[in-house]
């Protein structure tokens, strides 16, 4: 095991790429993450791993490159923050249809247009349900710790590899600019030439050898009917997914009446709106998917039993709280509280929403038991007169 | 006596085969399209190099975007206009392989102007293959930024009017000026000294790659019949009349 | 132990610095620790801010409404979070440039004349270790080898002689910090 440092969530995500094997990256400069790219060509790793570290004309350019890269199968690696995010999309349709394997990075910042250089999380939908055009599907994780920012480098490019498709780390302004301490790992080794090409031969461009038909890497089929064929496969893959790599975490849920869902910085609030809560003596929880998609819907749905009702915390006007809703199947009260355009809501506002929610739900209880009560008592009444 | 055609099909006899490194599909290009003799010169050069296990070409969007069914090579298709940047990406990783991009002058000169410009002007080892016909192709004929003035277009359907579209761009006098280009020149490919002085600048290309000199930028100057709405002899004669005016043939630079 | 922590004052005042060693330090003592900057324009030249927290245990939430010491170093500061003490907690402030002292008086509030002191070892740049060294005598939380360990760590090889003059300035801190007031 390597040493213990403090680091920042975007110099992690850096000092990651370079330890776990990364070939290349390619970025723009965009606040809240551009201690990425400085801290990449600072530490120069070309010199050492034979990382190659670029910086682009644009964002649109950047994820080009990673395609390029990906498509020869080596592990190429983007970051950007939302508005970069954004341009990126194209590219990110194009490596989903072609099914390469890449790790995108967004420090989420508050939107719309140029917005703010604050942490927000207003690009889940962007991220969950496709920002670009077509029906594909981003492996998302989101880490909540400079530690996770580190480990989800490795990780992305693993489960990247394994489906080949891209992943896309979801962070936020917040982590990326935070310090915490990083266990960090030791360097392994990038793959050699014999190693990729027995890795990706298959398909990746290497230039053709006698001893194979040429690989071609596209996302085009003139005709609808293999075009429909490979869209079975990629949901076929997504299902494979679904079923395999869903990651996520439950903090107080053991007896928790009433249950946060929160990923990333919010789920970090709702650890500290749990304390202050739990100090009260409410019984609160925290359910927070660390990959987005897959989504955690069997374990939300499962958690109505003994939940009584659901507050999805987000630093966005309510994006992920959908999601929630439609795990709970409407079987019980799911609200959002959240901050947005760059505000991070505080833990005890977060806990005011939630004690509002509760209060709204022991009306509503104490209501039907009053009903049901008064039912009795008439019934009750009707057979003494009988 | 009379010499029956099997006596003539027979390996001394041949003065001409097609490079191996063309696939046997049938193009889609239209008949007397320049793309089929580009795709032949340069897949010949990369054959008589030996280098066909370190190539790797990049198709853009346009008429050439299923380069890669003809070409029998590793291939990528890039978006639209992003060709240059794939190709960086590749060529960072793969410093020490044959990288070039396959493009159309809407996809270089128009969507693609802003990678074409830093592509070539952080000297990447790479060449880019710019084939200029004066308009997109692929689409059904609409204006593209290397159309003439006057010529007359689905989205020019009046001519050109420079006042309000503005001029034909010049890509390879531009790209020239950028000290990441080692070599940049405008050729034809329309006649057979066209094609022979084609295929020298190609094969120059590849060496400069071998060589790692930073980009070699090779614009064609081609016809589009079926765009310009005229027959294959008649287009080439209206190429040489309007089109080599404005875009000159020879060397620009190295 | 949970010590949660805001370091708030001008942009070029070493807030961030400050609040990295503190970091780095309490790193040092095998402690849970995060350091959360507001970032951005504001930190050139406007006020900059950072909230250190340094726990024995998993830190939940990086960013806080109320805080065990506010280490204030401007009146913009001060107006915004004189407010976000806990009551019981501690306010250290340089008097420099404040023309609003604090009032609450359910808090213990220390002043360390910073400034002066740093203008005395006739090196300004050392300002943020001697508010650092009032910290430390009032918060006891990390000791100075922990603060020389964690100097150490965040300062790159060629600054390391500092590391002497640093130390010098953090006990000079400790000498100078002055109690105002002890919480009602």
């Amino acid at each position: 095991m390597g040493e213990l440092r403090l680091m920042k969530g975007n110099e992690a995500i850096a000092e990651a790429a370079i330890r776990c094997g990364c070939d290349a990256y390619f970025g723009y400069p965009i606040t809240p993450q551009s201690e990425i790219l400085e801290y990449l060509t600072l530490q120069n790793p070309e010199k050492t791993t034979g990382m190659v570290v670029l910086q682009a004309e644009s964002e649109i350019a950047a994820i080009n490159m990673v395609y390029g890269a990906a498509a020869c199968g080596k592990k190429a690696l983007t970051s950007s923050s939302s508005p970069g995010i954004s341009l990126k999309q194209e590219g990110i349709s194009y490596i989903a249809g072609a099914e390469l394997p890449a790790v995108i990075v967004n420090v989420v910042r508050g939107g719309p247009g140029l917005g703010t250089i604050q942490p927000s999380q207003s690009d889940y939908f962007q991220s969950v349900k496709g920002g670009g055009h077509g029906d594909y599907k981003l492996i998302v994780l989101a880490p909540n710790s400079v530690q996770e920012q580190y480990d989800f480098v490795k990780l992305g490019f693993d489960l990247a590899f394994k489906y080949r498709n891209p992943v896309l780390i979801l962070s936020d302004g917040a982590i990326g600019q935070m310090m915490e301490k990083v266990q960090i790992s030791d360097f392994t080794p990038r793959w050699t030439e014999e190693e990729i090409v027995q890795m990706t031969g298959s398909w990746a461009t290497h230039g053709k050898p006698e001893t194979r038909k040429h690989n071609i890497v596209t996302s085009l089929n003139l005709q609808p009917e293999p075009q429909e064929e490979h869209n079975h496969h990629l949901q076929r893959k997504y299902k494979e997914i679904e079923d395999n790599e869903l990651r996520y975490e439950k903090f107080f849920c053991e007896d928790a009446e009433y249950v946060f869902v929160a990923y990333g910085t919010s789920s970090r609030l709702c650890q500290k709106a749990i304390q202050l809560g739990r100090e009260k003596g409410l019984k609160l929880g925290l359910l927070r998917p660390i990959t987005l998609f897959p989504f955690p819907k069997k374990q939300i749905k499962m958690a109505t039993k003994k939940a009584k009702a659901f507050l999805a915390v987000e630093m966005s006007a309510g994006q992920m709280v959908e999601d929630v809703q439609l795990a709970v199947k409407g079987k019980r009260p799911v609200k959002h509280f959240g901050r947005y355009g760059g505000m991070i809501p505080m833990p005890d506002e977060i806990l005011e929403a939630m004690e509002e929610l509760i209060a709204k739900v022991e009306k509503k209880e104490a209501k039907k038991a009053q009903k049901k009560a008064k039912k009795k008592a008439e019934k009750e009444a009707k057979k003494q007169k009988n | 006596m009379s010499i029956s055609i099997q006596d003539i099909i027979k390996e001394e006899n041949k003065v001409f085969s097609k490079t191996k490194l063309l696939t046997d599909k049938v193009f889609s290009y239209c008949p007397g399209c320049g793309h089929g003799v580009a795709h032949r010169i340069i897949m010949e050069v990369i054959e008589e190099m030996g280098i066909v296990n370190q190539t790797i070409g990049v198709a853009p969007v346009g008429c050439s975007v299923l380069a890669y069914d003809f070409m029998d090579i590793d291939m990528q298709q890039a978006a639209h206009g992003r060709a240059p940047a794939v190709a960086t990406g590749i060529s960072r990783v793969f410093p020490d392989k044959y990288v070039f991009t396959y493009q159309g002058d809407g996809d270089l000169a128009a969507i693609g102007t802003a990678e074409t410009i830093h592509a070539c002007s952080r000297g990447e080892n790479i060449i880019i293959f710019f084939i200029n016909n004066g308009i997109y192709g692929m689409t059904g004929g609409q204006m593209a930024p290397t159309t003439l003035e006057g010529m007359k277009t689905s989205t020019s359907p009046h001519g050109r009017d420079l006042h309000q579209m503005g001029f034909p761009i010049k890509m390879t006098e531009i790209v020239a000026q950028l000290d990441g280009v080692q070599f940049a020149t405008r050729q034809a490919v329309h006649t057979p000294s066209a094609v022979r002085k084609t295929k020298k600048a190609v094969k120059k290309a590849f060496e400069n790659v071998k060589n790692k000199k930073g980009v070699s930028f090779i614009e064609i100057v081609s016809n589009c019949n079926s765009g310009w709405k005229l027959a294959p002899v008649k287009a080439n004669e209206w190429m040489e009349e309007f089109m080599f005016p404005v875009y000159p043939i020879g060397d620009i630079k190295g | 132990m949970t010590e949660e922590i805001i370091i708030a004052g001008f942009g070029g005042q070493g807030v961030l610095s400050m609040g990295k060693i503190l970091a780095y330090s309490g790193m040092m003592k095998n402690m849970e620790v995060s350091w959360m900057p507001s970032y951005g324009p504001e930190m050139r030249g406007g006020t900059a801010n950072v909230t250190v927290i340094v726990s024995e245990e998993r830190i939940n939430s990086p960013v806080l409404k109320m805080y065990d010491t506010a280490i204030i170093l401007n009146q913009q500061s001060m107006d915004k979070f004189e407010k976000s003490v806990k009551p019981g907690g501690v306010l250290i402030y340089d008097n420099n440039g404040i023309t609003h002292p604090p009032t609450r008086k359910d808090i213990t509030i220390y002043l360390i004349e910073a400034n002066k002191v740093a203008i005395k070892m006739s090196n300004t740049k050392v300002f943020n270790m001697v508010v650092l060294g009032a910290f430390l005598q009032v918060k006891p939380i990390v000791n100075i080898e922990d603060v020389d360990k964690g100097l150490k760590k965040s300062l790159p090889e060629r600054h390391h002689h500092l590391i002497a003059l640093n130390e010098e300035a953090i006990r000079n801190g400790m000498a100078a910090v002055q109690l105002v007031q002890e919480a009602a």
